[in-house]
């Protein structure tokens, strides 16, 4: 029971991983790209890091993989934030 | 099926890493060469993992994608935009790939041989059977401080002089030119305590996990780094005293020890193994600190005050400037 | 099936192989760096392949201080390498 759902959890946030890495592929744009790989490092990855921590018996590390999450989430936005704003800046719309 | 899976996983992995660095080699793009050079050595992280490595995983991540990348990135800034292709025949091209690729095959069968012959006798018995006395519990830590710490100490003074190569040769880079974001100096304020923290702890834990002196310096030079490019116009100037201090004073203590321990044991670098967790300690603090500078120092460049060469290319400048003043002045006349 | 040493060891020979072209076809500098990492990289994998003992032994650890300390002497490396291009690029234009 407790691995179906782990695994649940693991498959679907691998879901949303493959559609980030098709929308870096397959999307036009540089803005448009940043919004599929945002999609991907924060509900991707809040999912497996759902999945493990169910996993995981000891509640120390089930906080520590939250921090992680939450790092990962603010240095997404923040490479986001700055790749967006060079571009604008710069003027490009291409890659 | 747990076998199968595994297999699976495996060759995909090596799969994508030779895919990586294949794409890393040969593309014409100097931007994306660099960036597919910091995916590949996330990737490699990734095997290290898997190949139960975790003390070299956070090394990697740290030193290969993280401090390696913001070198080359700082690197590329100005670079020239022509496409990087190889300019030799195709005669030359054909001899190396195949050279290449009759190595490549010749070093296959040599592993594959090697593998195949007995186990003969592994170092690693001996680390694990004197690992109690050694004063620390991970055996990766026992071998880079107390076994084999007289590598370690030669590789503190390689790090000492490829630091005081990129500090003698050029100039200071110009900063970057533009506003920095505010979200990115908020972050870093948040981060750079942080990332601190998160050093001191992988300097302590090195002792019995995986961590170490090499990641927490690492770490600290990255929090470094990450302070430079939020607020660049606060760049403190050197201050020279405090630099050669901090740059020297791993090795100093390294060998301070090891002379210490040779008046004691005959021996050069012989923990007493009562004393021999402290002096790993203090050794490996002295040495975080000494790398982090080190690190730090590689990424900004720049002479310090007073290092400055003789000012002979800025003399042959002006003598350059003199003679030709001269040739066309005594051309018009004569 | 081939073991995981025999495996990620020829990863570690292609690895080395890639780079070593890379590094004798170009004539720039930024390139040839890149490719000589890679040598590194593939280097370095051999020996922790082989210090690889299986899923619930304990790895050897001599190869993994020594290939740490190959990364750290590695990134070292690279800078002073980067310290000298820009150096000749200087003095070229001069």
């Amino acid at each position: 029971m407790i691995d179906t759902l782990a695994i649940l959890a693991i498959f679907s946030g691998l879901f949303f991983f493959l559609s980030g890495s098709i929308g870096l592929l397959r999307l036009p744009d540089l803005f448009t790209r940043l919004h599929a790989l945002a999609k991907a490092d924060n509900v991707g990855l809040a999912l497996v890091a759902l999945g493990v921590i169910i996993l995981e018996p000891a509640v120390v590390n089930d906080i520590k993989i939250v921090i992680i999450w939450l790092l990962v989430m603010a240095a997404s936005a923040i490479s986001s934030h700055l790749v967006a704003r060079h571009a604008l800046r710069e003027n490009r719309n291409d890659d | 099926m747990i076998e199968l899976l595994w297999s699976i996983f495996d060759i995909m992995l090596v799969l994508l890493l030779l895919a990586l660095a294949w794409t890393t080699c040969s593309t014409q793009d100097v931007k994306r060469a660099v960036t597919l050079f910091i995916a590949m050595g996330l990737l490699l992280a990734i095997v290290w993992a898997r190949l139960k490595a975790p003390d070299l995983a956070l090394a990697e991540a740290v030193i290969g994608a993280g401090i390696s990348g913001a070198l080359l990135l700082s690197a590329i800034k100005d670079y020239p935009v022509t496409p990087m292709v190889s300019h030799r025949s195709r005669l030359i091209e054909g001899i190396i790939n195949s050279l290449t690729l009759a190595l490549t095959i010749l070093m296959s069968w040599a592993v594959w041989h090697g593998l195949n012959m007995s186990d003969g006798i592994r170092l690693s018995e001996q680390v694990f059977s004197q690992l109690p006395v050694s004063g620390v519990s991970n055996p990766v830590t026992a071998v880079l401080l107390n076994y084999r710490a007289y590598d370690t100490l030669l590789e503190l003074a390689v790090v000492l002089t490829a630091v005081l190569t990129v500090l003698t040769l050029n100039e200071k880079r110009s900063d970057y030119q533009g506003s920095t974001s505010p979200l990115l100096q908020g972050m870093t304020r948040w981060l750079v305590p942080l990332l601190v923290v998160t050093s001191g702890y992988l300097l302590w834990v090195g002792a019995h996990a995986p961590g170490g002196a090499f990641q927490a310096g690492a770490m600290l030079a990255a929090a470094m780094i990450l302070l430079q490019l939020a607020y660049p116009s606060r760049r403190a100037e050197f201050n020279n005293y405090l630099l050669k201090i901090l740059l020297v004073i791993g090795i100093f203590t390294f060998v301070l020890v090891g002379l210490w321990m040779m008046s004691r044991n005959d021996d050069f670098l012989a923990f007493t193994p009562a004393w021999a967790g402290t002096l790993i300690l203090i050794i490996e603090t002295a040495a975080t600190i000494s790398i982090a500078s080190a690190l730090t120092l590689a990424y900004l460049g720049g002479r310090p005050g007073g290092w400055e060469g003789r000012g002979s290319e800025g003399k042959a400048r002006e003598d350059t400037h003199r003679t030709s003043r001269s040739i066309t002045e005594n051309g018009g006349a004569g | 099936m081939i073991s995981e040493q025999l495996l990620y060891s020829l990863a570690g020979i292609g690895l080395f192989g890639i780079g070593l072209r890379a590094t004798l076809l170009h004539h720039m500098l930024l390139p040839r760096l890149l490719a000589l990492n890679v040598c590194g990289a593939g280097v370095f994998l051999i020996f922790i392949a082989i210090a690889y003992g299986g899923i619930d032994v304990m790895a050897d650890p001599v190869p993994h201080a020594l290939v740490l300390t190959g990364i750290v002497v590695a990134v070292s490396a690279t800078a002073m390498a980067l310290a000298l291009g820009r150096r000749l690029e200087t003095l070229n234009d001069e």
